[in-house]
């Protein structure tokens, strides 16, 4: 008992910079390639612009570009919201009712196997050109990753705290709320960085399927005016909205557990 | 009756009876008719080898296995009848990673239904007994092996019970530490007079924190032996030298290694 309490340690921001350079210095190294064969190959502007052009293009369209990433935005987020809590709310019913594991478990492999391709339209025709097909169609790709992650999580609950749970006689909500969901936290934060990118993609691909705003009708637009340096302006925005997502939930996943990552001695 | 009338019947009545126990799982036979009794205040002790089924015994009582065949009675009820509690410490501490030190040790009382607050108020002067002061906000991942095993005690013996439950508490330390710990739980315990029951592997640590001691055969389990330790409390390390206690220790050895049958 000869080590004082102390502080955690404070959180490795500066190591996460230095971690991230390959990554930064690789993305760097390909744009720079793809600007030298764009603009010494020969190759036309209107076929693949170099991204230069799709910067300055993209910077010219500024307003036209935000105005429509917005409405991705707020159906990814709406969408993924919704995807959530039913996700959480399934998640609880399955854990305490194999039978309804069981019966439903197979519905929700199901949905995974459809094609978006013939989904979106479908869902856009029964809904209309609102926020619903889009929060639908965002559901349906994030939907089932997160129900695994919370399923996976309640089931590497350790067994002894559940064993000495039961020796205090806990209720099985009792035993859920206190041992199971913590337990799941980590399967959860790892589940929502999956499916966060899925769900831009999945608004992004509903609005291609038919919306009045959005990143995914103006790429539409963009792609029948011949105009592949907005298309890849439009790309570029819808990337840089999907790190900014991700990096929120790694955050969310850093608050939530600070058990993770705190100070550990060597030895007593 | 006379008041030394009834305090030898509450001496002699044993608050925990086993009468035939048997357990199986599937055609194993993992208990074979045991029978045993922890007298209140009394510290007792079941050796075994490994794998023998130790552990069921005690899984028995906190309700995670049903017995096949025999009776378990707490204080001459039943055991399904009566509303005796058990405070039961695993063999790993099962600490909650994500839970601090000081709401790891108060998890009994609010399984309990106690509030978070009254539950604090009674942990808290604890901490200092049990060489824990000042780690009350620490996650267990802070702290080591000696201390995590303290903290599983705290949270034990902390909850309203008649009986605590010790599964090799000490399996997981190193030889020092838990030689450490177990002086330190004697100390505890002879402040405390908890009624007890202890499994072990551990021949001195079963003679050194014992008043009986059940030896157990190797599966099918039956109790081979029952020893009492008349050492006096409270106990040193110190005592173990003495002849009378390492004659107790080699018979158990003697018995666990070549059993007369």
């Amino acid at each position: 008992m000869s080590r004082r309490p102390s502080a955690f340690a404070p959180s490795a921001l500066p190591a996460a910079i230095i971690g991230a350079l390959p990554a930064i210095a690789a993305a760097v190294g390909f744009l720079a390639l793809w600007e030298l064969y764009a603009d010494f190959s020969g190759i036309r502007p209107s076929i693949l612009p170099a991204p230069s052009r799709v910067l300055a293009q993209g910077w010219i369209n500024r307003q036209a570009l935000i105005d429509n990433t917005w409405p991705t935005l707020s159906a990814t987020l709406a969408g993924f919201g919704c995807s959530l809590a039913v996700a959480f709310v399934f998640s609880v019913l399955m854990d305490f009712a194999r039978p309804v594991r069981r019966a439903l478990f197979p519905l929700f492999v199901i949905s995974q196997t459809l094609p978006l391709v013939a989904i979106a339209p479908l869902v856009v025709l029964w809904f209309g050109f609102g926020l619903v097909p889009k929060i639908l169609l965002v559901a349906l790709v994030t939907f089932f990753p997160m129900l695994v992650a919370l399923l996976q999580g309640y089931e590497a609950t350790d067994k002894d705290i559940h064993e000495l749970l039961i020796s205090m006689k806990a209720s099985r909500w009792r035993i859920f709320f206190l041992a199971r969901l913590p337990s799941a936290l980590p399967y959860f934060f790892a589940g929502l960085r999956i499916a966060i990118t899925y769900a831009v993609v999945g608004a992004i691909f509903a609005e291609y399927a038919g919306a009045a705003k959005g990143l995914g009708i103006y790429i539409l637009n963009a792609k029948n005016n011949f105009r592949p340096d907005l298309v890849l302006a439009a790309v570029f925005v819808s990337a840089g909205l999907t790190l900014v997502l991700f990096a929120i939930t790694v955050l969310l996943g850093h608050l939530a557990m600070p058990w993770r990552h705190t100070e550990r001695p060597t030895s007593p | 009756m006379t008041l030394r009338a009834m305090t030898l019947q509450a001496m002699t009545t044993p608050r925990l009876e086993f009468r035939g126990v048997s357990k199986s799982f599937g055609a194993m036979t993992v208990l074979d008719d045991i029978s045993l009794t922890v007298n209140d205040g009394e510290f007792v002790t079941i050796v075994g080898p490994s794998g023998a089924g130790k552990s069921t015994i005690l899984r028995l009582l906190t309700g995670a296995e049903k017995a096949g065949g025999g009776d378990i009675f707490f204080d001459r009820k039943p055991l399904s009848e009566s509303a005796v509690s058990f405070a039961f410490m695993p063999q790993r501490d099962a600490l909650m990673p994500w839970s601090r030190i000081i709401d790891n040790a108060t998890l009994g009382l609010r399984v309990q239904g106690m509030d978070w607050k009254a539950a604090r108020a009674i942990v808290k002067p604890l901490f200092e007994p049990f060489g824990l002061a000042g780690f009350e906000n620490y996650y267990p991942a802070q702290l080591s092996g000696g201390m995590r095993q303290r903290v599983a005690l705290l949270r034990t013996v902390v909850q309203k019970h008649d009986m605590l439950l010790l599964d090799e508490p000490f399996g997981a330390l190193d030889a020092l530490t838990r030689t450490q710990m177990q002086e330190w739980l004697q100390t505890m315990w002879a402040d405390h007079r908890w009624t007890a029951m202890l499994i072990t592997h551990d021949v001195r640590e079963a003679v050194f924190l014992s008043d009986r001691i059940y030896v157990l055969s190797p599966r099918p389990a039956r109790i081979i032996r029952e020893i009492r330790v008349p050492l006096p409390r409270p106990r040193k390390l110190a005592d173990l030298a003495d002849a009378s206690v390492r004659d107790i220790e080699a018979d158990i050895l003697e018995t666990l290694l070549h059993r007369p049958t």
